[in-house]
C-alpha cells in the first residue's frame, strides 16, 4: 500500500515538472523546431532583446499590472477591514457578492465587460483592461487580508486607544504594520494573476494594446518558434521569484502570529 | 454617526467598483440574451427568446454536453491522481512537508499559457513523447495527440490538479489521528477504517476541490483553443467565437448565461453536500 502511495507521488511530480523542464530545457536548444534537439545556444535570449513588440507588451503588462495591484489592494484592504471589525446589515449579502468574480468562468466576466463598455462608449484600451482586473483582484486581496484580520486579536488597538491614540494614530501605529504582511501578500498574488491573465485581457484590451499573455498567445496561434521557449523560460524564472516573495511575507505572518499566541 | 462615517468610508469603494464593473455589467448580458442581433455584428433592440431556444439545437446540446462531461471527468481523474497524494504528504515528516506542497504550488503561479504551451511541445507529432517513443521503439509510428478531446483533457488535469490537492491536503492535515486509531482498536481492518473515518472526516476538503476544479473546467476557453486547435468545440469556445469572429453577441450572452447557470448548479449542491455533511455529524 505504501509502495503504491510513492509510486503516486512520483507520478505526481513528473507530470507536474516535465512539461516546465521540456520548455527550459528547449529554450537552450539551437535548431529551428520547438521540439528537435540539435545544440546547445544562448541566441533565442539574445533575440529577445532585439524583439520590440515584445518588450512593448511586457511594458503594458507591468503597467496594467502595477496600477491594477494598487487600486485593487488599496480597495480590497479597506474592504477585508469593514467586514471584520463591523457588523452591517449587508455584510453577509457583501462577502458572497465578493466571492462572484472568482466563481463565474473568467470567459463570463470577460464579454460582461465587453459588452458593458461598448454600450457605455467607454474605450477599450488599457484603462479598460486595469478596470476589469481590479474587479478580480480585489476579491483576491480582500481573502488574503482578512485572513490575516482573523489572525491577531483587536487588544493592541484597544490599548493603544486607552494609552491615548487617536484612530487614525491607532491605524497607522498598530494596525496596519500588524496587517502589513496580508496586505503584500495580496499585492503580491494581485499581481501575479494580473500578469497571468490571458481571457479578461483578450476581450477588454483594445486593437494595438497588446500585453504579454495576449502577445504570446498570438505567437501560439500564428506561427510558434522556438523564441517562445526562452519567453517561457524568462516568465518562469520571475514567477518563482515572485513565489519566493510570497512566502517570505506569509511566512512573517505565521512567525509573529504565533509569538502573540 | 461617526461610526458610520467610517464604514461609509470603507465600503465606497468596493460597492462603487462591483456594482459598476460587475453587477452591471452582468446586467447587460442579461438584457443582451433576450435581443436580436443585427446584420453586420451589432445588435437590433427587439425583444426575442430565439437566443435560448437555438441553445436546444442539437448541435449546442452536443456542445454543453462535451464540457460538463470533459469538466467531470477531469474533477473525476484529479481527485484520484489527488487523494493518494495529499494524504501521504498529510503524513510525511513535517520539515519536508512544506517543500514537497511549495513543489505543487509553483505550477500554479506559473503562466497558465505557458502551461499548455508545453503540452504543445509534448504532445505535436514531432513533440517530445513521439521523439522519445521513436527512440526507444524503431518502428514507431507517430502519434496524432495534439489537436484530439485527449489533449484538452491532459491539459485540463494538469492546469487544475493543484486546485484539488491544496484543499485535500488541508482536510487530511488536520483529521484527528486518535480517531483512526479507536477505529483499529475497535476491530476495524485499515480497509474499513479508511472508508469510514478518514474519507467523511475529508468530504470538505473532497468537495471544495471538486468545485474548484470543475468550475473553472466547465468554462475553460484556452485549453480547448490551443490543444485542442479549434477542432473540437466546448461552449468557452462557441462563446468566443460569438464575440470575435461570429459577432452574433446576442446569442453569446445567451450562451454565457447558460454557462452561469451550470456554474450555479453545481455551486448550490457544492454548499447542499456541506450542509448535509456539517448535519450528519
Amino acid at each position: 500500500m505504501k509502495r503504491i502511495l510513492e509510486v503516486n507521488i512520483g507520478l505526481v511530480y513528473l507530470f507536474l515538472y516535465v512539461p516546465i523542464l521540456a520548455v527550459v530545457v528547449f529554450s537552450f536548444n539551437s535548431g529551428d523546431q520547438i521540439s528537435v534537439w540539435e545544440g546547445f545556444t544562448f541566441g533565442w535570449y539574445a533575440k529577445l532583446f532585439e524583439d520590440a513588440a515584445l518588450w512593448r507588451a511586457c511594458r503594458n503588462s507591468l503597467l496594467v499590472a502595477g496600477v491594477a495591484t494598487v487600486i485593487a489592494t488599496g480597495i480590497g484592504t479597506t474592504t477585508a477591514l469593514a467586514i471584520e471589525r463591523y457588523r452591517f446589515r449587508f455584510r453577509t449579502a457583501l462577502t458572497r457578492c465578493l466571492y462572484l468574480p472568482i466563481i463565474i468562468p473568467d470567459i463570463v466576466l470577460a464579454i460582461a465587460l465587453l459588452i458593458f463598455y461598448v454600450q457605455t462608449s467607454i474605450p477599450v484600451g488599457l484603462i479598460s483592461v486595469i478596470i476589469a482586473h481590479c474587479v478580480f483582484n480585489i476579491a483576491y486581496v480582500t481573502i488574503v487580508v482578512r485572513a490575516r484580520l482573523q489572525g491577531y486579536d483587536n487588544t493592541l488597538e484597544e490599548a493603544a486607544r486607552d494609552l491615548g491614540a487617536n484612530e487614525w494614530q491607532t491605524f497607522w501605529r498598530i494596525t496596519f504594520p500588524l496587517i502589513a504582511p496580508g496586505i503584500i501578500g495580496g499585492a503580491l498574488l494581485a499581481f501575479t494573476l494580473s500578469i497571468d491573465d490571458f481571457v479578461v485581457t483578450f476581450f477588454t484590451a483594445g486593437v494595438g494594446y497588446t500585453t504579454l499573455s495576449v502577445h504570446i498567445y498570438s505567437l501560439l496561434k500564428f506561427g510558434i518558434t522556438p523564441k517562445i521557449n526562452a519567453i517561457s523560460t524568462m516568465l518562469l524564472a520571475n514567477s518563482i521569484v515572485f513565489i519566493l516573495l510570497f512566502l517570505w511575507f506569509q511566512g512573517g505572518t505565521t512567525a509573529s502570529q504565533r509569538q502573540e499566541a | 454617526m461617526r461610526r458610520n462615517y467610517h464604514l461609509f468610508v470603507l465600503l465606497f469603494p468596493v460597492v462603487f467598483w462591483l456594482v459598476c464593473f460587475f453587477l452591471l455589467p452582468l446586467v447587460s448580458v442579461f438584457i443582451y440574451s433576450f435581443i436580436e442581433r443585427g446584420m453586420y455584428g451589432g445588435v437590433r433592440w427587439n425583444f426575442t427568446l430565439e437566443n435560448y431556444s437555438r441553445m436546444f439545437d442539437g448541435l449546442y446540446l452536443g456542445i454543453l454536453w462535451r464540457s460538463v462531461s470533459t469538466a467531470l471527468i477531469c474533477t473525476a481523474v484529479c481527485l484520484l491522481l489527488g487523494y493518494p497524494f495529499a494524504y501521504y504528504l498529510a503524513r510525511y515528516r513535517p520539515k519536508h512537508r512544506n517543500i514537497l506542497l511549495l513543489l505543487v504550488v509553483v505550477p500554479f503561479w506559473t503562466n497558465f499559457l505557458i502551461r499548455t504551451y508545453a503540452w504543445i511541445l509534448i504532445l505535436r507529432t514531432e513533440g517530445i513523447l513521439n521523439n522519445f517513443l521513436g527512440a526507444v521503439f524503431p518502428n514507431w509510428g507517430p502519434l496524432e495527440l495534439l489537436n484530439t478531446p485527449l489533449a484538452v483533457q491532459i491539459g485540463l488535469v494538469y492546469g487544475y490538479l493543484p486546485f484539488m490537492i491544496l484543499p485535500l491536503y488541508a482536510a487530511l492535515e488536520q483529521l484527528d489521528m486518535s480517531l483512526l486509531e479507536a477505529a483499529q482498536d475497535l476491530g476495524a481492518s485499515p480497509r474499513r477504517a479508511f472508508w469510514h473515518v478518514t474519507v467523511p472526516l475529508s468530504l470538505p476538503g473532497i468537495l471544495a476541490g471538486s468545485m474548484l476544479v470543475f468550475i473553472p473546467t466547465v468554462g475553460a476557453f484556452l485549453t480547448p483553443d490551443l490543444l485542442g486547435g479549434g477542432k473540437v468545440s466546448y461552449i468557452g469556445n462557441v462563446i468566443e467565437r460569438q464575440f470575435k469572429t461570429a459577432r452574433d453577441w446576442p446569442f453569446g450572452s445567451a450562451l454565457s448565461f447558460m454557462l452561469m447557470g451550470i456554474v450555479l448548479v453545481g455551486t448550490v449542491l457544492y454548499f447542499r453536500a456541506l450542509q448535509g455533511n456539517e448535519s450528519a455529524k
